[in-house]
């Protein structure tokens, strides 16, 4: 770790002014700072170094609320992991969002941790974390993926490019792009609200650039739509052990069954993918089908055509398939 | 005295330290601190082999707070490199970092920063500049540059075990098994950092460090320092976690007593998580070719083991499970041998039953394969093939009760309910799997010293230099101590850990509770001895029933004191010259001219497997143990449980990675480096077997701490055939390799 500055944000207004230092200082790399349990993990490892943490904990009177409206969830961004699980109509309306929490991470993790820090949580990928390895084009542009030869069991095969192909490591991230909700954002300039599934960069030739954030700009919080489809809902996260452990394969999935005929469905793959990942060509499959195996089957089929595999995570194509088939096949006989 | 004590040994009493352990009185490595002292953070090596080209100290100097950096400049000719233990010497390596800018592997020691805070100095370290000429690598065993040996080459100790013409009786075989399997490279992980604190005072070295062998430490670190033995202490009294990790001296710590007489200061460190995989030592790759031909019957005619194991470039570290898998079970035909690969890696060493793991995960795993060929149920077929007798040198066993523990944990577990069939038991969409393996452990016991004081108040001190790594060492001496002097056990204090002490062995091959238990019973008879000699207070030869009280009053102010040596079965006074040198004389298992001594288990394993995602999780464990006198009932269910679960851990959860182009470890962390949570573990359940074995040592004690964790992963391994009809030879075992046999 390296010595970095802190300053405790409480209000709107010294938000306001930090951000407006920011503008004149743009070289300075400046994180905010909520739960902590990924800039914690990585300013320790020597990874992220920031100059400066702004701790924005104060502003929970403003951003960490759980609220509705007719139409949709609205979610604070500095509401904890555990309280927006724990919460009796989250559970209940929208079982996707409160099974990604719950399945996450450990209780003390999840007392912690925002939601907001939580979408954007940094890649597992040890060759990232890892200072000591010096290839790797998201820590270091231009320096290479060790990954791409290396250690690559638990990488992603879709969205992938040449020059990465570390994983997107959450849950919540999924549930949000398959009911299509949307992030506020807060910069200097005002609030802007964008689809969550524009928030994440794939890597492209950039993999450095995971989001659309500009410098200084915060997440304030999310709206989840309520629709025929969010109390049909679940989240199945598949992996090597029951608990504590990213997704090797996840599934947010979501579906408006009536007169047992689909006739919506969203589907978002975790642990495959560099960004939280809409399968909308699997989705088209299903609409207007009626909900049985050999569709849910076709429908895996495609989610995974594109997918770029390595020795390593080949197994994945399969694991993905046989995955989304099984939560398909939960999700059809749940009662709601 | 209104307590009795009699029966104290064989009770399920709560562990003596638990309260200072749970209130946090119990101080581990590093919670010791003194005044003045200094922190260390280490700076490691980024490549597996090279050299070290030029080191730039300027960023790192410049840190508030950084007080010095040490490398191989500072320390190259203060500190000597050490020999391995099974060479004669202490350590675990005989590489010694800092002695040469060369790098044999991956997380090498390359400079040591040292700063007023640990901060400054994990800053100081994060800022020093190494440059390395790097050279081509050697991971593991299908890299092209590796150098492979028979280990009868490579040691002059080392013995193949064979009879008979294992490879004509293979041939002429009905029925014939010819399979070969691996196990993966796996770290220890103690949750206690690999921490060490060194201070000088007038010329004296005290060194506090989690340590299993403090004796072991005090003579290698003289060597390695160049200085008189009797000027070391090192203290351990409470141990986070060790499993054969803290057993040999690791080369840090003379490093770090050497600059902490440089410096003049305390030094401490605390290294990190993943320094800990190439710092220390840790559990190398295997590779098994296993061949076993038998009667339709069932009847064993032939069994072959070959074997391979990593190692680093210059060291000859091996396990050589082949002195158990060859002496399980009957049969006139045995043919085996071992041999070791030389790689650019750190040296392995001792973890938890480190030849038995992966060796009887071969065994275990291909006699399942026989029962299925055979159509005998697989415990069936064990007792067609049990034996009282080994079969390579005919010495009979001391005790065994393999086929009792068979009987128990089958009972207990519902075994005559198994539908043999693969992938007949079904729970909803979960494939249901029994499988069920054999586990044995050899007991050994060493030399040992112990010194027991006696006060007038009726209180008692025991001193020897053994080793609590979590076991409960500290209740068992207690218990003996009580039942022998003849008081409560709340009268007894138990000292250990401090190379101060009267010399006990390392704790490791689960000598401990043999070893010690039985030179303290013997200090203690002979304290009541000369107790009851001077006080006349009974004729000397019927004193073993006599109560203290009448002669307490008797004693000098500061008590009376007594001083025993042990000589187990197969050690010779050699033995007792080496326990003062820091050197345990282990005898036992399968290395005595007379007999043999093992302890037996049989493990149980239900699992569930998802029919289409095929993750494995496991619902049932049991375990059924027959390890002679159990001296805390309480103390050795949590060992075996504990390796119950570290056995399925090694089955379906811990390997770590490596990168193989450059030789290095990858999932260096506990996030990925994967354990059981609580949510893998079920339902534990630990039988023990009665077994009395008078000839083992005087109180008929057969170590267990290692039992546990071996045959577990074939049992897995069996039920995930019995669950799919795969069979997985590779562990761990993961989903993707049933997709992969599925598809």
């Amino acid at each position: 770790m390296y010595p970095f500055g802190y300053q405790r944000i409480d209000t709107p207004q010294a938000l306001k002014a930090a951000q407006q230092r920011q503008r004149g200082e743009a070289d300075k790399a400046v994180s905010y700072l909520a739960g902590g349990t990924t800039l914690l993990d990585l300013m320790k490892l020597g990874t992220l170094a920031p100059a400066e943490i702004l701790d924005i904990n104060g502003l929970a009177h403003d951003y960490g609320d759980i609220s509705w409206a007719d139409d949709e969830l609205r979610l604070g961004a500095l509401v904890r992991m555990s309280a927006a699980a724990d919460h009796p109509r989250i559970r209940s309306d929208f079982p996707v969002i409160a099974q990604s929490l719950d399945l996450a991470a450990s209780p003390q993790i999840r007392n912690m941790a925002s939601l907001g820090g939580n979408v954007l949580q940094r890649t597992r990928c040890n060759y990232f974390r890892q200072t000591g390895w010096t290839a790797c084009n998201k820590r270091q542009p231009g320096s290479g993926c060790a990954a791409m030869e290396g250690v690559n069991r638990k990488h992603a095969i879709l969205g992938v490019s040449d020059h990465c192909i570390a994983a997107y490591p959450g849950d919540f991230g999924q549930a949000l792009v398959a009911l299509e909700a949307r992030v506020d954002i807060l910069g200097f300039h005002g609030t802007r609200t964008l689809p969550f599934h524009q928030l994440h960069l794939a890597p492209g030739s950039e993999p450095e650039r995971e989001t659309v954030l500009l410098p200084g700009e915060l997440i304030t919080g999310f709206h989840v739509p309520i629709g025929p489809w969010t109390r049909r809902s679940l989240y199945l996260k598949i992996r090597d052990r029951e608990s504590y452990e990213f997704a090797l394969v996840s599934a947010a999935v979501a579906m408006h069954l009536d007169d047992n005929v689909i006739r919506d469905v969203r589907i978002a793959l975790g642990g495959v993918a560099t960004k939280p990942w809409r399968a909308h060509e699997a989705e088209q499959q299903l609409i207007g089908r009626r909900p049985d195996l050999p569709a849910f089957e076709a429908a895996s089929k495609v989610a995974f055509a594109a997918a770029v595999t390595r020795p390593g995570n080949r197994y994945k194509v399969d694991l993905g398939q046989q995955t989304l088939t099984r939560a398909l096949l939960q999700l059809a006989e749940m009662e709601v | 005295m209104a307590e009795t004590a009699e029966g104290v040994i064989g009770k399920d009493v709560a562990r003596i330290d638990g309260a200072r352990k749970v209130t946090g009185a119990a101080s581990y490595g590093s919670d010791f601190a003194l005044p003045d002292q200094t922190y260390a953070f280490l700076v490691t090596s980024t490549i597996a082999r090279g050299r070290i080209r030029h080191i730039d100290e300027t960023a790192a100097r410049r840190v508030p707070g950084v007080i010095g950096i040490y490398t191989h400049r500072d320390i190259a000719g203060k500190v000597k490199a050490g020999k391995l233990m099974a060479d004669g010497g202490y350590l675990g390596t005989s590489i010694q970092p800092l002695t040469s800018p060369d790098i044999l592997h991956d997380g090498q020691i390359v400079a040591v920063v040292i700063g007023e805070s640990f901060e400054s100095a994990r800053e100081g370290a994060y800022r020093l500049d190494v440059a390395y000429e790097r050279q081509p690598a050697s991971a593991s065993f299908d890299d092209a540059s590796v150098e492979t040996v028979a280990a009868s080459e490579a040691s002059k100790t080392h013995e193949d075990p064979k009879v008979g013409d294992a490879e004509t009786a293979f041939q002429q075989a009905a029925l014939r098994i010819d399979v070969s399997y691996s196990t993966p490279t796996q770290h220890h992980n103690p949750i206690e950092l690999f921490t060490t604190l060194c201070h000088w005072s007038d010329g004296k070295l005290t060194v506090w460090e989690s340590s299993q062998n403090v004796w072991g430490y005090k003579y290698g670190l003289a060597e390695q320092l160049g200085i008189d033995p009797n000027d070391i202490r090192v203290l351990s009294p409470f141990i986070g976690g060790a499993f054969g990790s803290r057993g040999s001296l690791t080369p840090r710590t003379a490093i770090i007593a050497e600059i902490a007489r440089q410096l003049g200061r305390p030094v401490k460190l605390v290294p990190t998580r993943d320094q800990g995989f190439t710092i220390a030592t840790y559990r190398a790759e295997t590779r098994h070719h296993v061949k076993l031909g038998a009667t339709p019957d069932g009847k064993l005619v032939s069994l072959s083991h070959e074997a391979w194991e990593v190692t680093s470039r210059p060291d000859n570290y091996m396990v050589s499970g082949t002195k158990a898998t060859t002496r399980l079970y009957q049969c006139p035909n045995i043919y085996s041998k071992v041999s070791i690969t030389h790689a650019d890696r750190n040296t392995p060493g001792f973890m938890r039953s480190p030849p038995e793991l992966p060796y009887l995960f071969a065994l275990e795993s291909a006699m399942d394969e026989l029962a299925v060929a055979t159509g005998i149920d697989p415990i069936e077929l064990r007792r067609i093939n049990d034996t009282q007798v080994e079969p390579i040198k005919g010495l009979p066993y001391t005790s065994r009760s393999l086929m009792a523990c068979f009987d128990a944990g089958a009972k207990a577990f519902g075994w005559h309910e198994r539908n043999p069939k693969p992938g007949a038991m079904r729970d909803g969409d979960w494939l249901v799997g029994w499988g069920c393996a054999s586990t044995m452990y050899p007991t050994a016991v060493a030399p040992a010293a112990a010194k027991v004081r006696l006060m007038p108040d009726g209180k008692a001190i025991v001193q020897t230099a053994a080793h609590d790594i979590g076991t409960g060492a500290y209740t068992v001496i207690g218990q003996v101590a009580a039942e022998r002097l003849g008081l409560p056990l709340a009268n007894i204090e138990v000292q250990i850990g401090d190379s101060d002490l009267p010399p006990a062995p390392v704790a490791g091959g689960s000598n401990t509770t043999a070893s010690v238990c039985n030179v303290v019973a013997k200090a203690c008879d002979r304290l009541r001895q000369q107790l009851f000699q001077q006080s006349n207070a009974a004729s000397a030869t019927d004193i073993s029933g006599m109560p203290l009280d009448a002669v307490l009053n008797d004693l000098p102010k500061d008590g009376i004191e007594a001083y025993a040596e042990n000589l187990p079965h197969g050690t010779t006074q050699e033995g007792i010259g080496k326990l003062y040198h820091g050197h345990s004389m282990l005898a036992g298992g399968s290395e005595l001219k007379d007999r043999i001594q093992f302890a037996f288990g049989a493990e149980f394993v239900e699992l569930r497997i998802h029919r289409l995602t095929k993750e494995i999780r496991c619902s049932r464990l049991i375990g059924a143990f027959a390890c002679g006198r159990i001296v805390n009932p309480r103390t050795a269910r949590s060992q075996l449980m504990g390796g119950l679960i570290w056995g399925l851990s090694s089955a379906l959860h811990e390997e770590t990675e490596i990168d193989q182009a450059s030789a290095r470890y990858y999932n260096d962390d506990l996030a990925e480096y994967l354990i059981p949570v609580n949510a893998d573990v079920r339902e534990v359940e630990v039988i023990f077997v009665p077994e009395e074995d008078k000839a083992i040592n005087d109180l008929g004690i057969k170590g267990l701490g290692e039992l546990g964790n071996v045959g577990t992963n074939a049992a897995v391994a069996n039920a995930v055939y019995h669950a799919t009809g795969f069979r997985i030879r590779d562990l761990p075992i993961r989903l993707e390799d049933l997709l992969a046999v599925e598809s």
